[in-house]
């Protein structure tokens, strides 16, 4: 078999039993779905391939260790920031601003 | 500083009632967002609609249109022929993919799959479960699907041919489970009823109508982590969870209401 | 609209590359022989995505391989199949 491609390519690997339990999704999950759909709804992104290429690129370590929308959240962040509709000065400040306020108040 | 007098700060990703991620990759996504709409790009009202519409599709929607290719065999040709024409043909928005049902039959066994990633026909199914998007699923179902369709109770016998579809980023894939034996005058609302989510992926094939080998999907789920419990549950007698339910409202509506809190909790 | 290249029945090859861009090709089929199954719709190529705008489309088929021509290992039968969607480009005849 061809070497996979990436860490997203894993059809044909050796995996363990699959977990069966049922989560809800978390609020903030509902937000970045969300997110991704205005992104493409408001042409900020062009397609979903955009997404998946930024997800591709991801490191074997940072896919495995990422939950699946930590990796679409990645994911967008590398395309906004390649497309110039952020920049990684304003995603870095906003980013610290948020780890600020959450241990300030007590949830970090 | 105190939002809470007032009407909810929308930019802000945190509310109150909603525990926040801090893990430093889903900061990635709170910030976002946060500039996103801070930029004007969209609101917190659009958001609000478009995760209203998430959150309404379900896999109700699927069950109605195999529910209906059940009884109108004409529908059901539309269907196989050219799934997304036939599924907007009862109502249902698609997004602009192309759109495949398959059919189960005494001899075939469909399974679907995104190896890649996770596509999922959500506007049909809702949300896809976390198994569907696991590394596990993605890996082994394509390689030993026998297998991993034991995990989820399904054994089928080698004379049953099983057919995997690795679904690509530009079509969508529903199967059509096998109409149960003994629904011959059953409506189209209580046969849809009987269509579980599991059935439109693939990863469940009998549907309960009082036979067959496998206990409807909703007791064979696990709490938590007692996936064990599941081999057990495989072996267990079937359980028309249906006929039951339909039985005890006549006579225990209290009691039937416990019971079906107590196994879909 | 261009014609089909290829038609329903036909064996075909899926292409064993590894272009390092974005493309939606699985590692396991790559190299890989099956029959078509279906001729799908035209669609914009993935890999062309990402630095334009996915024109000019391209066409889809559905190929079906065998398990036991997938997985030296396979535990199944032996008309347990896999079928997959490969874009026109990622195809040639084969025998």
């Amino acid at each position: 078999m061809t070497e996979p491609w990436g860490p997203h390519d894993v059809g044909g690997q050796q995996a363990g039993p699959v977990d069966l339990s049922e989560h809800d999704y978390a609020h903030w999950e509902w937000q970045i779905d969300a997110m991704i759909r205005l992104a493409l709804k408001k042409g900020l992104i062009s397609d979903f391939a955009e997404l998946r290429d930024g997800i591709e690129r991801l490191t074997p370590e940072d896919y495995n260790r990422c939950t699946y929308y930590e990796r679409w959240a990645k994911s967008l962040a590398y395309t906004l920031v390649s497309r110039g509709v952020i920049s990684e000065a304003e995603l870095a400040a906003k980013i610290e601003q948020i780890r600020a306020r959450q241990e300030a108040e007590g949830v970090a | 500083m105190s939002d809470h007098d007032h009407e909810h700060d929308h930019s802000r990703t945190f509310q109150p009632d909603h525990p926040e991620p801090t893990t430093d990759a889903a900061r990635v996504g709170l910030a976002l967002r946060e500039l996103l709409i801070e930029a004007g790009h969209y609101t917190p009202d659009e958001e609000q609609v478009v995760i209203a519409a998430m959150q309404g599709a379900s896999p109700e929607n699927g069950a109605k249109i195999v529910a209906r290719a059940w009884v109108d065999p004409d529908y059901k040709g539309r269907l196989l022929e050219n799934g997304a024409t036939a599924i907007r043909e009862l109502g249902f928005e698609l997004e602009p993919y192309e759109f495949t049902v398959m059919e189960n039959t005494d001899d075939v066994h469909n399974v679907i799959v995104c190896t890649l990633c996770s596509c999922y026909p959500r506007a049909l199914l809702g949300m896809s479960p976390a198994w569907y998007k696991s590394k596990n699923y993605r890996a082994r179902i394509v390689r030993e699907p026998r297998s991993v369709l034991g995990e989820f109770g399904v054994d089928l016998p080698d004379d049953v041919e099983v057919r995997v579809h690795d679904s690509t980023a530009e079509l969508r894939y529903m199967v059509l489970p096998q109409r149960p034996a003994g629904t011959d005058d059953w409506t189209e609302e209580q046969l849809a009823a009987l269509v579980t989510r599991d059935s439109l992926v693939g990863t469940q094939r009998q549907l309960g109508s009082g036979s067959g080998s496998e206990l409807p999907r909703a007791l064979r789920q696990p709490r938590g982590d007692h996936a064990h419990a599941v081999a057990d549950r495989r072996h267990a007698t079937a359980l028309d969870q249906q006929v039951v339910y339909t039985c005890l409202w006549s006579y225990f509506p209290s009691l039937t209401r416990y019971c079906k809190k107590l196994y879909q909790s | 609209m261009s014609d089909a290249l290829f038609r329903v029945g036909q064996r075909v090859r899926i292409a064993d590359r590894t272009p390092p861009v974005h493309h939606r090709v699985p590692s396991y089929v790559k190299g890989r022989r099956g029959i078509v199954e279906r001729i799908c719709g035209m669609h914009g190529e993935p890999e062309k995505f990402i630095r334009g705008d996915g024109e000019p489309k391209q066409r889809i088929y559905r190929v079906r391989i065998p398990q036991t021509d997938l997985w030296c290992d396979y535990a199944g039968s032996e008309a347990d199949k896999l079928e997959i969607e490969i874009f026109e480009h990622w195809l040639e005849a084969a025998e």
